[in-house]
């Protein structure tokens, strides 16, 4: 009979990486895709915040002697048709994304947990009314209440990320509240009320942490759509107006013409929007393997 | 059952009225309608031509008799005029319905026959190197946005046959039909396929551990047997949850790709409605999607009876 080796053992269940540095290496190699997810989000936000060092060209000046020219040393993504570097443009747009993605996942998880927290702890008629209104929000797709959203309020970057946060919020606030559900039968809170904390302290210091863990989760999947509803509204001349450098923007209608013509305008910025969708994917999934084992698949 | 039926068709009821409310004012939040901006193209401004377009089109009235008017004419079949072409909004709509349906059939059916055999394949070989391909491959449908792929196909068809499928209405020939629907239908049905695979997957896995499914393997039967009569039988009531779900939420999809492939469905012409402000066909089109999306909700939950009898619904 084999002797068992209790420390190879130990060391590979990851016994002795319980903190700080240990514990992300061996997450990261238990997660090899969530790493890489990780670490294709933290090049687009260290892009995003060096936009101005990196970026060769300033990505509004026009050029028209070197309009549509193709990639080469001094443009490496190649220009568009007013002479704008594309690379320039590119990663001034990760801005622009970022900003969106999480600005709007912010607003509208924060917004969603409040009602979740208030429905499921207050239940009653209040409930009754938020429920209502979570279906109507949840009758119609993502992309196109944000249209309609974009199309009534105007186009501009805060009108955008309230457009896109608005549709989120249903999505969160039934998590949270069936969490909360969940958790006022608990016997800690039984014990919160027994030696009299109010109902909001036993809301906030108490439930609201414990649905921490699927927030995170549910938050970092919507990071994605979040993404990807922008570069569509965009896309459609509804988003981002000109002449900021949004993806979507730059792959408007206009770019069926380049299709034959300049394919580099084509190929880099859908290339960008689905490597900085893919990453968050990525790593929406490990965490979501790591957070929330229940809903592993 | 009755009784929950009749639950369900009052609260979808409920639900519908709520969007039209929310539709109707979100449109009117606007400042100035669309008289304003068709006398701001114009360059001047006549108040008299301006009050009598206004009266002519019901904008002069409160915004609750206009809401009325709407909703009275939308119980009649009576969907209003377009600002636009000045045609009734129905026959706009009408003729632009069927083409956009035939794009999310055929999106829906090569979702579906794509997502579930590779999620059974995934699953049966969990863990493995195809597994993980396959997985990764999911994963990206979810993140190539379906504009992007559908620019992508158009420059594969310039670059392999040097032309591009241009929408007609009344296609010649056989093939010519299956590049004009199949192709937008592809980009439209990739992420939905994804989508599909990665629910059948888990759904799989999960029914793959069951006692019964060991019990099957123990009695002899083959894999396919097992895989197929056991277990996907049973792992695939999610799956439909998820395909109901998609049929109404291809809408999203369907705009961008109709967008990208010129195609004259009702789902780009929302887009140009909202950009010329056209808010009767607006306000109708984005009804009839919640109508859809509300209808598919029900269909799926009643299917669910049907489909496994052990599900009743009592409350």
């Amino acid at each position: 009979m084999a002797a068992i080796d209790y420390d190879s053992e130990l060391k590979r269940a990851g016994a002795n990486a319980t903190h700080g540095w240990r514990r992300l290496a061996y997450l990261a190699q238990r997660h090899v895709l969530g790493a890489i997810g990780l670490f294709i989000m933290i090049t687009f936000v260290w892009v995003a915040a060096s936009a101005d060092i990196i970026g060769r060209y300033d990505p509004l000046s026009v050029d028209a002697a070197h309009a549509l020219a193709p990639p080469s040393t001094a443009h490496w993504m190649g220009t568009d048709s007013f002479g704008r570097d594309v690379w320039s443009r590119i990663i001034h747009g990760a801005r622009i994304s970022l900003a969106v993605g999480i600005g709007s996942t912010a607003l509208g998880a924060s917004i969603g947990v409040m009602i979740g927290l208030v429905s499921g702890y207050l239940s009653g008629w209040v409930d009754l009314v938020f429920q209502r209104v979570t279906d109507i929000l949840q009758a119609l797709p993502l992309l196109v209440l944000a249209l309609v959203m974009t199309a009534a309020l105007g186009p501009s970057l805060p009108n955008v990320i309230l457009a896109i946060a608005i549709p989120l919020i249903p999505t969160v606030s039934r998590v949270i509240r069936a969490n909360t559900l969940a958790l006022r039968e608990q016997p800690f809170v039984e014990a919160a009320k027994s030696i009299g904390m109010s109902e909001t302290r036993i809301a906030l210091r108490h439930v609201l942490p414990n649905t921490l863990a699927p927030l995170i989760v549910l938050a970092t999947a919507q990071l994605g759509s979040t993404i990807l509803t922008e570069a569509s509204l965009s896309f459609l001349g509804l988003g981002i107006p000109e002449p900021h450098p949004s993806w979507g923007r730059m792959l408007s209608e206009s770019a069926a013409e380049y299709v034959r013509t300049a394919p580099w305008l084509v190929i880099f910025p859908g290339l960008a929007i689905s490597l900085a969708v893919f990453g968050t994917n990525l790593f929406g999934d490990a965490l979501r393997d790591i957070l929330d084992p229940r809903q592993r698949g | 059952m009755f009784a929950y039926i009749v639950r369900r068709l009052f609260l979808m009821l409920v639900t519908l009225f709520g969007i039209s409310v929310i539709i109707f004012v979100l449109l009117r939040i606007v400042p100035g309608n669309i008289v304003d901006i068709l006398f701001a193209a114009a360059g001047y401004v006549d108040p008299a031509d301006k009050a009598h377009l206004e009266q002519e089109l019901g904008l002069d009235q409160p915004i609750v008799v206009q809401y009325l008017h709407w909703i009275g004419g939308l119980l009649h079949g009576d969907l209003g005029y377009s600002y636009v072409s000045e045609k009734p909004a129905l026959d706009e709509i009408l003729p632009r319905i069927p083409i956009t349906a035939r794009l999310a059939g055929l999106a829906l059916t090569f979702s579906a026959s794509i997502g579930i055999p590779l999620g059974v394949i995934s699953a049966v070989n969990q863990g493995t190197r195809l597994d993980y391909f396959l997985r990764v491959v999911s994963l990206s449908g979810l993140s190539l946005p379906s504009f992007w792929l559908g620019l992508l196909i158009l420059m594969a068809s310039v670059a392999l046959f040097g032309t591009m499928p241009i929408f007609n209405p009344n296609p010649k020939t056989w093939s010519e039909a299956l590049a004009i629907y199949c192709v937008p239908a592809m980009a439209v049905g990739f992420r939905s396929a994804a989508l599909t695979m990665r629910i059948t997957r888990s759904s799989m896995l999960e029914i793959l551990r069951q006692d019964y499914i060991r019990t099957a393997r123990a009695k002899g039967a083959s894999e396919a047997t097992v895989n197929f009569r056991h277990a996907l039988k049973n792992a695939i009531l999610p799956v439909i949850t998820v395909i109901g779900i998609e049929a109404a939420f291809l809408i999203g999809g369907l705009i961008v790709t109709e967008t990208v492939f010129n195609i004259p469905g009702v789902a780009r012409y929302l887009v140009e409605a909202l950009r010329w402000r056209d808010y009767p066909i607006v306000q109708n089109l984005v009804m009839m999607i919640a109508v859809v999306v509300v209808t598919a909700n029900f269909t799926v939950d009643m299917l669910y009876a049907v489909l496994d009898p052990r599900i009743r619904y009592s409350d």
